[in-house]
């Protein structure tokens, strides 16, 4: 066994507790965050794996296998951390501090070999110091994690299909669409079609901001995939300044069925159907008013 | 980049096609590849077969499972020695085509999965990467 | 040879895709159908692709010729029941498959054949002539 590991394991307790006064009487301890326990248990966690995996005196490759129970569990600490709310300072200070730890046992043991000492705290200073960039990294990555997830849902939220009549669909787009966007509305879409078995869908497209020749093509896109599928598809909510855009740019729609509202996409929707709504008759109501 | 899982197989003719749409099937689901993205995967993976076996009267193909910056994807790699592409750029338009067909296949290819790459030496053949990942972007 | 069966149902002929296409068999239907439809003077064709998982471009050509050829023989063609993966991908792919109709489903397809080729008011004027006739006598 490396005499390092060995002296390490040996004081194993006194780095645990002066790891853990070290943390408690850091200001940025977060104990709304994690009890102490909770911590206590953590940090026993990794100061055991930390241990047996220099056993060997492999200070340097952290990407070995006798690490991986270490990063394993850094990184799970860093994950659920970031998920937690702790700042990417207080994750990173949670290895450092160990940092501080192990070199302060060190040095109460060494004192005598200076050679030794200034050797061995090297190379837990590179040790820990790869440690906790992995750390900060598994921090960030759980952190996009979560923006990942967020888009998703904003993506899911934003565009709901409405079943407006029996065999007639209704999608407001709300906001840009881009390639990804354009990916969901289409997917929900088409499902939608299926699962209710309607011919017609009208995208109304009030809020989208503008229309660039790539949103057209997106447009477009959707239009087709939902022909393929065997039914039409309206375009409503064409405002003025959105007709000028298409004009100017050269986009060609003449293909695709287009209404200035969703009303009367609605209406045209009705008569491809061979549906009428017509006003109640109020005849007999008026009589009485009269008399 | 790390390589999960790796194996090849050989295509010498058209039966192999659906056992080989199969197993890019398999390695996509394994991975939680979505419907959609699945389908698009194995459209490309088809009219890039479709391509090897006409033009290259077969070859081999490598499929990996891959992840890079936290993402898992699936890369196939088609490999021929047929006669390759002169004008790579003419090859990728819409539309263009030495043989009978719609010319869809390689443009088209590349518009359905996430990272595409063509090198090709006339009179040694033709070499095509193609990477879609999990979640389609 | 493996074979996929065409029905006849009155006027039109009925076609269920089951199974994963490879081109041969693809090749075949084409000319089977083609075949069929002179044979039968049929007035339409039904294809329903509810089971297939993957169109590229070569299936795609298939279906858009049976459109085409069955046309100058006077029948209509519909493809109905394609899954939503698929056409999201045809899309992409950049194959709209134009001059083929297209319905959600069997029923929806069998109607719009109908629709499209006018045998009930041909029918409903031959009942009218019959009834005269009837009267005359």
């Amino acid at each position: 066994m490396n005499p390092t590991a060995q002296l390490l394991k040996k004081k194993k307790k006194a780095i645990l507790e002066n790891w853990m006064q070290n943390q408690l009487a850091d200001e940025s301890l977060r104990e709304d965050l994690i009890s102490n326990d909770d911590l206590r248990r953590q940090s026993e966690e990794l100061l055991n794996g930390l241990l047996s995996a220099i056993e060997k005196g492999n200070f340097d490759d952290i990407y070995a296998n006798e690490f991986e129970q270490v990063t394993d569990i850094l990184s799970d600490i860093s994950v659920t951390r970031a998920r937690q709310g702790f700042t990417p300072c207080e994750t990173t200070l949670y290895v450092l501090s160990l940092k501080i730890a192990l070199t302060d046992v060190l040095e109460k043991e060494r004192r005598d070999q200076p050679e030794l000492l200034y050797k061995e705290v090297l190379q837990i200073n590179r040790l820990l110091d790869s440690l906790s960039i992995l750390t900060f990294e598994t921090y960030l990555r759980g952190r996009e994690e979560v923006i990942l997830r967020q888009t998703d849902e904003i993506n899911e939220i934003s565009t709901p299909v409405i079943r407006v009549w029996d065999g007639i669909l209704a999608l407001p787009i709300i906001g840009t669409l881009d390639s990804s966007r354009t990916q969901v509305v289409m997917e929900n879409l088409l499902q939608e079609i299926v699962n209710t078995g309607s011919s017609i869908a009208i995208l109304d497209i009030s809020g989208v901001p503008a229309v660039d020749s790539l949103v057209a093509q997106h447009l477009i896109k959707t239009v087709s995939a939902t022909r393929l599928m065997g039914a039409e598809c309206i375009i409503s909510g064409i405002r003025a300044e959105i007709a000028q855009t298409i004009v100017h740019l050269g986009i060609d729609l003449s293909n695709v069925k287009t209404k200035a509202t969703l009303a009367s996409a609605l209406l045209l929707a009705f008569n491809m159907l061979a549906l009428e709504v017509k006003p109640k008759k109020t005849t007999v109501n008026t009589n009485r008013i009269i008399k | 980049m790390i390589t999960m899982t790796k194996d090849t197989m050989q295509i010498v003719r058209e039966q192999d096609v659906v056992p080989f749409r199969n197993r890019v099937r398999e390695l996509s689901t394994k991975i939680g590849m979505s419907l959609v993205n699945q389908t698009k995967l194995i459209t490309a993976a088809s009219e890039l077969v479709r391509n090897m076996l006409k033009y290259a009267n077969g070859g081999k193909i490598i499929l990996e499972i891959i992840s890079k910056n936290g993402q898992t994807g699936v890369r196939l790699t088609f490999v021929d020695e047929g006669p390759g592409i002169e004008n790579i750029p003419q090859a990728m338009q819409d539309g263009f085509s030495t043989g009978r067909s719609l010319g869809l296949g390689l443009p088209g290819a590349k518009r359905l999965v996430n990272e595409f790459d063509i090198k090709s030496k006339v009179g040694s053949g033709t070499t095509v990467t193609v990477t879609h990942w999990k979640n389609g972007r | 040879m493996e074979r996929i069966p065409i029905l006849k149902m009155g006027p039109f002929l009925l076609v269920t895709i089951q199974v994963d296409l490879y081109d041969r068999l693809a090749l075949n239907l084409e000319n089977d159908l083609i075949n069929m439809v002179s044979k039968t003077g049929a007035r339409g064709v039904l294809i329903d692709i509810s089971a297939v998982n993957i169109v590229d471009s070569f299936m795609g050509r298939i279906l858009g010729n049976i459109a085409s050829m069955s046309r100058i023989m006077d029948a209509e063609t519909v493809v109905v029941g394609m899954q939503p993966a698929v056409a999201i991908t045809l899309v992409e792919l950049g194959l709209t498959l134009q001059g083929v109709h297209t319905a959600l489903n069997v029923e929806k397809g069998m109607e719009l054949l109908y629709d499209k080729t006018d045998i009930l008011t041909e029918q409903a004027e031959e009942d009218n002539d019959g009834e005269t006739d009837d009267h005359d006598d």
